[in-house]
């Protein structure tokens, strides 16, 4: 009966000798170390994050609006260009909640992303909901944020139900250390939130190829809605992606940042937000444990005198030192086998 | 800019010896014991009149007690809203309510605490009455007079002559008892047949105690006299409970309650009984260099009832650093469950359990409800706030109705705390799902109940109570606990097919 239930679990030193990053080490050794609390705000605003990127000209989603009070809501298709669609967002929400998609308008009408079609009144009501502090951390008031759509890149149409995927990045003094891209499902009501029941899948730094997948911290072969194969998956223009999340360090000086970005149709790489707090679910995304990694890159830091690397130079040094070494794993099922 | 690790391990340390010093100073120079040692049995009653006033002013007597062999009274006190309050000392001992005008259904309270004297510092010495002539009508006379004679060949004294007495008379198949009954009460019956042997005895009223008992009545008990000594018997129940306790509500005849200016009074009583180390000791030493010894005995007694629970608040914190490091449990809220541990310590755990479940769960169907009104947050919490005090009231008033003293208790809840669970929680709901809801909540649950666990202990409230230092060890746990990088209980779980895949890969390459 023992020996049956500790087949579930695995030992601190299975778990150390895999290099497994835990809750706590986290805490002390990389949001306390390298995130000073004094910048939280940069990326627990939304808002504040966006100005920045604009600032420092990284590719975001287009703010269209600010929401700021409740008679802003009664108007707010007056800051919105006729017909389009639109995002809504919190400045301060968490984990995708409050996000509201709507695809397209007609007079008073508006599409969700779920192809539903709901009153201006409806929208109000979220709008209102929302600055009054709904969906913020402690309930605190908050804005509106309402920014263009992402057209979804055709090349993840199989591999999603319904919702965008994102990419999200873990940068670690700058360098990018381990991505993974989260695939909506019907579970997690075509949400990107892991919590809820969304795929993620690792992607190696180096090619930009799908390693692994989960599915509520256990492992998946094929997407459960479109019955795709999670291996197949690959990003085309990696690089960008990388160069993306690592510029995001420059732009707020935290050491530990989990960068969340998105590939749009037709502009690319876009950064959708960022988490001073990023979880660990990323390391079973990848079969991999985050803490030889985070030692490689302090070796690597160490040896380099003089100012920091410019961001090019980083992503080229990360894809070098966290490339897998064993290409096969990596699932093009075209490729042949390399056997020894 | 970070100090290192060391720093925090001396830090701890120094905290941990400091402490552990000012305790064992404590024990040596104040005296005061390491081990809890022997318990107190303490009885807290109540007795209630209930009466119907037709307006009139209202004079109402109820004999109460004193110290008594046995017992040594503590404390009393009287809750009666309206009324003048005074004790009568002067023979039998009784309180005196009083109102000029008074209508319809009144309630009176008055409450007692006894602790329970084992050592009988109290000897039980007192005048004993009269011995009255007998005249025994003539059916029971030969009843009467044949159980005395029985009795009295197995006995040596007064006392012994009273036990076989009573044996007799609450035995069902004795016949000649049962004649007897028929025309005589049975404290009557005995107090008749010791005086008809020239003992004297008197009917005296008292509880019968038993822990938890509500809506009881006094009962006769019979005062038996050996010279100046005296005993108690029971006329009813000599057979079924050999080392019965019983405690006498008045110590001379006389009514128990006397009204006047009203109708259907009664008097009912409720008990309860509790154990506390004795620490009466404890008291009488740290009166001197008060500041020093920064002993909570020298503060006020109310403040330091309040102190008996704040001194506790650190274990629950350490519990909860400890479920959260090291298990990783998830609760809604940091410390909300210490407070809802500290509403359980008020209410012992289960009725504690049962009302935090049905006030949360009344709370999430009223929060439905409200969101149907499509509000601004802080209007909803609020509203949410306004009816959970409606539901505790609620409760309070049932529960009392249904006699059931510990949903009074409900009220000790943080009331903005509770609030804010259900909101929280319905919000988890719609946002996550059913299961989240149901993992936050029983986390809380768990980590409230296992805090409680802790913090009820007899020994650790008695530690903390009474060696302050103890505190700083706690800080000291805190802290160590608050460096640990290690993993998580429940991260060995989680990360255990990431383990395995990598085991898997090796074998691929092996192979």
């Amino acid at each position: 009966m023992l020996a049956k239930l500790a087949r579930y679990f695995a030992t601190p030193g299975q778990l150390r000798q895999s290099g497994v990053l835990g809750m706590n080490q986290r805490n002390l050794r990389c949001i306390g170390s390298y995130n000073p609390r004094k910048l939280f705000p940069l990326v627990d605003d939304k808002l504040q994050t966006k100005l920045l990127a604009e600032d420092y000209q990284l590719a975001i989603p287009r703010l269209l609006a600010v929401i700021r009070s409740q008679m802003d809501v009664k108007r707010f298709e007056r800051f919105l260009p006729s017909g389009q669609g639109f995002a809504i967002k919190p400045a301060k929400g968490s984990g995708g909640k409050g996000i509201l998609i709507i695809l397209e308008t007609r007079g008073d009408y508006y599409r969700k992303a779920s192809g539903q079609w709901v009153s201006r009144q409806k929208v109000e009501r979220h709008l209102s909901n929302l600055i009054s502090g709904l969906y913020s951390l402690g309930g605190n008031p908050d804005v509106a944020i309402i920014e263009t759509l992402i057209e979804n890149a055709p090349e993840f149409n199989d591999f999603t139900y319904k919702g965008v995927p994102d990419i999200r990045i873990i940068v670690y003094r700058g360098y990018p250390v381990m991505a993974m891209m989260r695939l909506s499902t019907q579970a997690s009501d075509g949400k990107a939130n892991l919590h809820q029941g969304a795929i993620g899948v690792g992607i190696d730094l180096a090619s930009g190829h799908a390693v692994q997948a989960v599915q509520h911290d256990r492992p998946v072969k094929e997407h459960p809605d479109t019955g795709k194969n999670l291996n197949e998956l690959k990003i085309s223009d990696w690089r960008s992606m990388l160069l993306l999340a690592s510029r995001c360090y420059d732009m707020t000086g935290l050491g530990y940042l989990g960068a969340d970005l998105v590939l749009d149709a037709r502009q690319g790489a876009l950064l959708l937000e960022l988490n001073a707090r990023p979880g660990l679910a990323i390391q079973l995304a990848n079969t991999a444990g985050l803490n030889p990694r985070l030692e490689a890159l302090d070796q690597w830091t160490r040896r380099i005198k003089g100012p920091e690397q410019p961001s090019e130079d980083r992503v080229a040094a990360a894809q070098q030192l966290f490339a897998r070494d064993t290409p096969e794993i990596s699932v093009c099922v075209d490729q042949p086998h390399h056997v020894e | 800019m970070k100090a290192p690790r060391s720093t925090l391990l001396w830090t701890a340390l120094l905290l941990i010896g400091l402490g552990l010093a000012h305790t064992t100073w404590r024990h040596l120079v104040h005296q005061v014991p390491l081990l809890p040692g022997s318990q107190v049995q303490y009885w807290d009653i109540e007795a209630r009149v209930e009466l119907q006033a037709s307006g009139d002013s209202v004079q109402v007597r109820l004999a109460v007690p004193e110290s008594q062999p046995g017992f040594l009274m503590q404390s009393e006190h009287t809750a009666s809203p309206g009324y003048g309050v005074d004790f009568i000392e002067n023979g039998l001992r009784r309180v005196e309510w009083s109102i000029r005008e008074a209508e319809g259904l009144q309630w009176l309270y008055y409450r007692t605490q006894f602790q329970v004297d084992d050592q009988q510092l109290l000897a039980a010495v007192d005048q004993p009455p009269a011995i009255q002539e007998q005249l025994w009508e003539d059916p029971i006379e030969t009843a009467a007079a044949q159980l005395l004679r029985r009795s009295w060949q197995e006995s040596a004294e007064g006392f012994s002559l009273a036990q076989a007495l009573t044996q007799r008379l609450s035995d069902d198949s004795n016949e000649n008892a049962g004649l007897l009954l028929s025309e005589l009460t049975p404290e009557e019956a005995l107090v008749r047949l010791l005086n008809e042997a020239e003992v004297p005895a008197r009917v005296l009223h008292g509880l019968r105690l038993e822990d938890g008992r509500r809506n009881q009545r006094l009962q006769p008990l019979v005062q038996v006299f050996q010279d100046q000594e005296w005993r108690l018997y029971d006329p009813v129940n000599a057979l079924e409970a050999p080392g019965q306790k019983y405690l006498l509500w008045q110590q001379a005849s006389g009514p128990v309650l006397e009204v006047m200016g009203a109708r259907d009074s009664q008097v009912n009583f409720s008990m309860l009984s509790t154990r506390e180390p004795a620490s009466g000791g404890v008291h009488a030493l740290a009166a001197g260099d008060a500041l020093l010894n920064l002993s909570i005995h020298s503060l006020p007694i109310t403040e330091q009832a309040v102190f008996r629970t704040l001194m506790l608040l650190p274990v629950g914190a350490l519990v909860v650093v400890l479920l959260r490091v090291f298990i990783g449990l998830k609760t809604s809220g940091t410390f909300m469950p210490v407070l809802i541990a500290l509403a359980f310590l008020e209410m012992s755990l289960l009725p504690g359990v049962i009302t935090f479940l049905m006030i949360v769960a009344a709370g999430l169907v009223i929060r439905q409800l409200l969101a149907y009104l499509n509000l601004l947050l802080v209007a909803r919490v609020g509203a949410v706030i306004v009816c959970v005090i409606g539901l505790i009231a609620l409760m309070s008033v049932v529960s009392f109705h249904a006699g059931i003293s510990t949903g009074m208790q409900v009220t000790l809840f943080p009331m903005i705390i509770l609030a804010w669970t259900i909101e929280r929680m319905s919000i988890l709901w719609e946002e996550e799902g059913a299961k989240e809801v149901f993992v936050q909540g029983a986390g809380s649950l768990l980590t409230a109940i296992i805090a409680f666990l802790a913090m009820d202990q007899n020994w650790m409230r008695y530690w903390l109570f009474n060696f302050p230092g103890l505190q700083l060890v706690v800080m000291a746990l805190i802290l160590i606990a608050g460096s640990y990088t290690g993993y998580r209980f429940v991260e060995l779980w989680r990360f255990q097919p990431l383990v395995k895949e990598q085991e898997k890969e090796d074998q691929k390459d092996a192979g």
